[in-house]
């Protein structure tokens, strides 16, 4: 049966990817089974998935913009040394090295396991999360040496205004370090005991972010703070 | 739920069936090129070579090259149409970044040079 003047949409079917326009708004229930509800997609709501680990990228963008704020401290008064040591003073370029040699490989082996935790390889997933968490625990010991030593000489954050945005800002780098460390051990914990259920998906989700982002920052570390600071 | 037929992907997500581009090799990839970006800054730092002046500009340019390269390789924050959520919230990320680091050195600098003292002068006047 042909009613009069037929909706032009139902002709055209136009591209509406997230049901919002009225294509079957004049239709009442005469379609019998259109299943989704208005204004939620093609497919219905994001997965859960896609929800989180957008949430999380959210987080790490407004987390890079906490660490802009210290970069621009760090800028204004890295000449501000009040008679102490300068950054080309107290730098150690081997040291800085082996830092960035493991926290850039701890990124890559972090990766791998994310690839193994995608094809369900339990035991490989938690080999390459050690690896990580190994690879981190150096680079940790090795900034908590450097700190101690500085301390030590007299370098300590109280020196001048250069010493005290240094400590902060790679204290702060430091921190989210060890923090993540934690989460790394208890996301091993949780694929032992739990397997691969979609939340602990999740939960590893985010934290390849997290530790992929700290890599990133850390490379503005070492180019900014140590690289350049290593100058003059 | 599959999110392969949605059109929305996140970064760093990975599927069962990655090959190629998306698995280990990418991630071999951007180990390589994230190695020879900071081996580059390493021996432009050290070495007599480069004028001067060029060397911080360089040093800048390769920090940004390799955060592009963990955003591509590591993050799989790619140019696709899937991705365009993830790309303008990095934008809008970037642009805050870059308005509270370039206008925290421009004011500091400018009122530095308005008070006629360099920055070793304004420390002590400010004891």
């Amino acid at each position: 049966m042909s009613t009069a003047a037929p909706h032009p949409a139902s002709f055209r079917a136009p591209h509406d990817p997230y049901a919002l326009g009225g294509g079957r708004g004049g239709h009442g229930n005469d379609g019998g089974h259109h299943g989704e509800a208005t204004g939620h997609g093609a497919g219905g709501p994001a997965s859960k998935r896609i929800v989180v680990g957008y949430g999380f990228w959210i987080y790490l963008l407004s987390d890079i913009v906490l660490f802009s704020a210290f970069f621009a401290a760090y800028a204004v008064l890295a000449g501000e040394t009040a008679g102490g040591p300068s950054g080309a003073e107290i730098f150690d370029r081997g040291r800085l090295a082996i830092e960035t040699g493991c926290l850039l490989l701890s990124s890559y082996t972090c990766g791998l396991g994310s690839i193994a935790a995608a094809r369900r390889h339990g035991r490989s997933t938690q080999l390459w999360l050690a690896a990580t968490g190994v690879l981190g625990l150096v680079f940790l010991g090795i900034e908590v040496q450097e700190f101690a030593a500085l301390a030590a000489e007299g370098a300590g954050p109280q020196r001048s205004a250069f010493l005290s945005a240094f400590f902060a800002l790679v204290g702060l780098h430091g921190l989210h370090v060890g923090i993540g460390l934690l989460w790394l051990a208890t996301m091993m914990a949780q694929i032992a005991t739990r397997g691969f259920r979609p939340e602990v998906e999740r939960r590893l989700l985010c934290f390849n972010l997290f530790w992929h982002a700290l890599d990133i920052v850390w490379v503005g570390v070492f180019s900014i703070v140590y690289l350049l600071g290593n100058l003059g | 739920m599959n999110d392969h037929d949605h059109g929305d992907t996140i970064p760093g997500g990975e599927s069962p069936d990655t090959e190629g581009p998306q698995g280990a090799t990418g991630y071999t990839v951007g180990l390589f090129l994230a190695v020879l970006l900071t081996a580059m800054s390493f021996w432009i730092a050290s070495t007599d070579v480069i004028w001067d002046p060029a060397v911080p500009v360089a040093i800048v340019v390769l920090a940004v090259a390799q955060m592009g390269v963990h955003l591509v390789f590591f993050l799989h924050v790619t140019s696709g149409p899937d991705n365009a959520n993830n790309i303008i919230a990095l934008a809008f990320g970037v642009l805050i970044v870059l308005l509270v680091v370039a206008g925290s050195v421009w004011v500091m600098t400018h009122l530095n040079h308005n008070m006629h003292m360099a920055p070793a002068d304004m420390a002590q006047h400010m004891r």
